[in-house]
């Protein structure tokens, strides 16, 4: 009877649970959503300030440097040189010709040269690919009116130029050339230490020193060192490479001296930071991966009257290789776009010349991209912006061949 | 040619007589070449323990120089309300003000986010919308963190200026920050806390359906709580990560120590005055150099408290469903 008097109140009920139920599945799902929407929007932003109009403005009016009524980009290279003669100094002449023979010029790099040395543009203004397209119109009135001596031009900011030219104060030439440069010393050197000294612990913890008193005290270090904050590293690469072993990563033990580097601020010291850093990742990867490489192996090795190390060496690494790899290729990309403890090292602020040794001053992308975003003016905004699209370009090439390998070796033990 | 192209392998008595001959010798050769290698697996090893203590003696040996300085003292340093180098005012109570302002911004955003995505994905989600998902997590939790400082500043803050007035939200300001950050550690709690639902035996959802309970209903009363160390370590990581960030806050927060709770106004947080101090002209052994060691030994105390709780958490509920 009670079940009966229950019934109706029972259905009610259920009713509403199932509201309830639907309600929430809706906002996990759009909790998801907005998950991914976030990353799409980052994307977006990036994209939109790498693209879009400028308005430039000129020193000198460029129909003003050319004879007058000829447009300036109809003449001739050999009609180019001589107004650049005129309107240049001597010595800044001579060093324009002293990077390259005008004789190798093409038309387009005389007219450039021009416009840039001569009319010496400014970027007054900025607009992101979206507005520029939507208020077009609009834009072109404004600057009209604005800048009367000015025009109004559609600037890729990331482009060939971008990726090859040297670091400027000028956001119009800059280019992020030192920077790459920079970041693939440093990465060289994260590499050539993080990898084998990574490789060996995990070895030593999962091969030598499991189920040991040892293995329990690395093993907990290795996990604390995992979540230090990579800015602390900056610290002890602060500390001690830079200061302390300032002879050694200055060059002076090896008889390399320059004036530029005499304080240990170097490639070297920066890579060996991140180093440090990365290398309780590298070596919980390669663990996970000689883990997988199973027993049988070691034990039909042994069988064979292998020593430890022949086992190791010739079954053990070989297999857990591609997962290794994979881990290290992973924690390289993380590497790649770290930029605090660069900056605590003492990452320089303006690096014009290709580093030519591990004892050079540095820059690198993520740091050129810090120090563009600080800066107020428009147009910094958008190189930054191109940057960040060099950077994630590198990065998701790394993170695909990650994936890639990952791929081929689960396909290789099914 | 055709020795080279097929191995061949040595006539048997070559092999008796080298094995014969040369086993002493060859086995003290190689354990001679073992034990160095050995010696460098070791060295590996313990490069980490020499990492930590390394950590520990420079952030320690720097902290201490500053705290015997005339100017300041460990109570000055932890209660004071000011920081004014320039004054000779070492207070931390503003930065760490800021660090945890901006933190707890970024956990108001990552913990309700990231529990609805796990749940979404253990309990509701097919494999195959898993598996296209989780990746996207993934690439979030990999863009570099100065990246996502830009998209703060040129995204987030002129978003929330446009929501509540420029005369509100300043150019750099907490929300913007901490908003951001939330953003970059919600997959490393979505991805923890999924680890844990998935990992809650099926028996126990099995049981509550048999009861007539809904999906929402086994996800949240049964799942939930049987995992709830699993999350809490989650959470507790996250926040790690959330006090030792850097790049976000020192380029969307602001650049001056500044005591306050409103999330709009700009502060500096730790790791933000590291960042800033440093990237300029520092010379050794200046009040203001040993000052950021002391800041620093200060986040390292914090992030491994933090760290070490999660762990101990990890640890025991993993005793439970292994």
């Amino acid at each position: 009877m009670s079940l009966q008097e229950n019934q109706p109140l029972y259905q009610s009920n259920l009713n509403t649970r199932h509201r309830r139920g639907k309600i929430w599945r809706t906002v996990f799902i759009i909790s998801t959503v907005l998950a991914i929407i976030s990353l799409v929007v980052l994307l977006v932003t990036i994209i939109d300030d790498s693209f879009g109009y400028a308005a430039i403005s000129y020193k000198i009016p460029l129909s003003e440097i050319a004879p007058a009524g000829v447009p300036l980009e109809s003449l001739t290279c050999a009609e180019l040189i001589p107004i650049l003669e005129e309107n240049v100094s001597p010595n800044r002449f001579r060093q324009i010709q002293s990077e390259k023979p005008f004789e190798e010029w093409s038309q387009q790099e005389c007219y450039e040269t021009v416009v840039y040395e001569v009319g010496q543009p400014k970027a007054e203004e900025t607009w992101s690919l979206f507005y520029s397209i939507r208020y077009a119109d609009e834009l072109k009135a404004y600057v009209a009116q604005k800048y009367p001596e000015g025009e109004l031009i559609f600037k890729q900011w990331l482009n060939i130029d971008f990726v090859t030219q040297p670091q400027s104060k000028d956001p119009l030439i800059a280019g992020i050339r030192t920077a790459i440069l920079g970041s693939l010393y440093i990465i060289a050197i994260v590499i050539i230490v993080a990898f084998p000294i990574g490789i060996a612990a995990a070895i030593y913890l999962e091969e030598y020193a499991s189920q040991s008193r040892v293995h329990r005290i690395i093993q907990t270090n290795i996990n604390n060192l995992a979540g230090v904050p990579s800015i602390i590293y900056g610290m002890l690469g602060l500390a001690f490479f830079v200061r302390v072993l300032e002879p050694l990563t200055s060059g002076y033990v090896f008889g390399y001296s320059s004036e530029a580097t005499a304080n240990g601020r170097t490639i070297l010291s920066a890579g060996l930071t991140l180093a440090l850093l990365i290398l309780p990742v590298v070596i919980i990867n390669s663990q996970e991966a000689i883990k997988a490489v199973p027993n049988s192996l070691r034990e039909a090795s042994y069988g064979m009257g292998a020593t430890k190390w022949q086992t190791i060496w010739n079954h053990v690494i070989p297999n857990a290789l591609p997962g290794i790899l994979t881990g290290t290729i992973l924690s390289v990309s993380r590497a790649f776009g770290e930029t605090a403890p660069l900056i605590v090292v003492g990452a320089s602020t303006f690096v014009t010349f290709n580093p030519d040794s591990i004892f050079s001053k540095f820059t690198t992308i993520p740091i050129q991209i810090y120090q563009w975003t600080a800066r107020p003016q428009d147009a910094y905004k958008n190189i930054a912006a191109a940057a960040i699209i060099v950077l994630l370009v590198i990065l998701i090439t790394l993170n695909a061949a990650a994936i890639l390998l990952r791929n081929r070796y689960s396909r290789r033990l099914s | 040619m055709a020795e080279q192209t097929t191995p061949a392998l040595p006539p048997y008595s070559t092999l008796r007589s080298q094995k014969g001959e040369a086993s002493i010798n060859l086995r003290k050769h190689l354990r001679l070449k073992e034990s160095i290698i050995q010696g460098f697996l070791v060295f590996s090893g313990a490069l980490s323990i020499f990492t930590t203590v390394g950590i520990v003696f420079f952030l320690g040996e720097e902290a201490i120089q500053f705290f015997r300085s005339p100017d300041v003292t460990l109570l000055e340093f932890l209660t004071g309300t000011k920081w004014q180098p320039h004054l000779g005012e070492f207070g931390v109570i503003p930065l760490l003000n800021a660090t945890l302002v901006t933190s707890f911004i970024a956990m108001l955003v990552a913990i309700p986010l990231g529990m609805c995505v796990a749940i979404y994905l253990s309990e509701y989600a097919s494999p195959k919308t898993r598996g296209t998902i989780k990746p996207i997590l993934e690439v979030i939790a990999g863009i570099p963190t100065v990246v996502l400082g830009f998209f703060a500043l040129n995204f987030m803050t002129p978003l929330l200026r446009g929501v509540f007035g420029n005369n509100v939200v300043s150019i750099y300001n907490m929300a913007a920050g901490g908003l951001v950050m939330g953003i970059l550690i919600l997959p490393l709690i979505s991805s923890m806390v999924e680890d844990a639902l998935s990992a809650v035996p099926r028996a126990l959802r099995e049981g509550a359906y048999a009861l007539g309970a809904t999906k929402l209903e086994v996800a949240t009363q049964i799942v939930v709580p049987a995992a709830i160390s699993g999350i809490s370590a989650a959470i507790i990581l996250g926040m790690s990560r959330a006090v030792g960030e850097a790049m976000i806050v020192a380029i969307a927060v602001g650049a001056g120590p500044n005591l306050t709770w409103n999330p709009f106004e700009p502060a500096e947080t730790m790791t933000g005055h590291i960042v800033r101090i440093s990237g300029g002209d520092l010379s050794y052994g200046t009040i203001d150099y040993n000052s950021l060691f002391a800041i620093a030994l200060m986040l390292f105390i914090m992030t491994l408290i933090l760290n070490l709780i999660s762990q101990r958490i990890i640890k025991r509920f993993r005793e439970v469903y292994e």
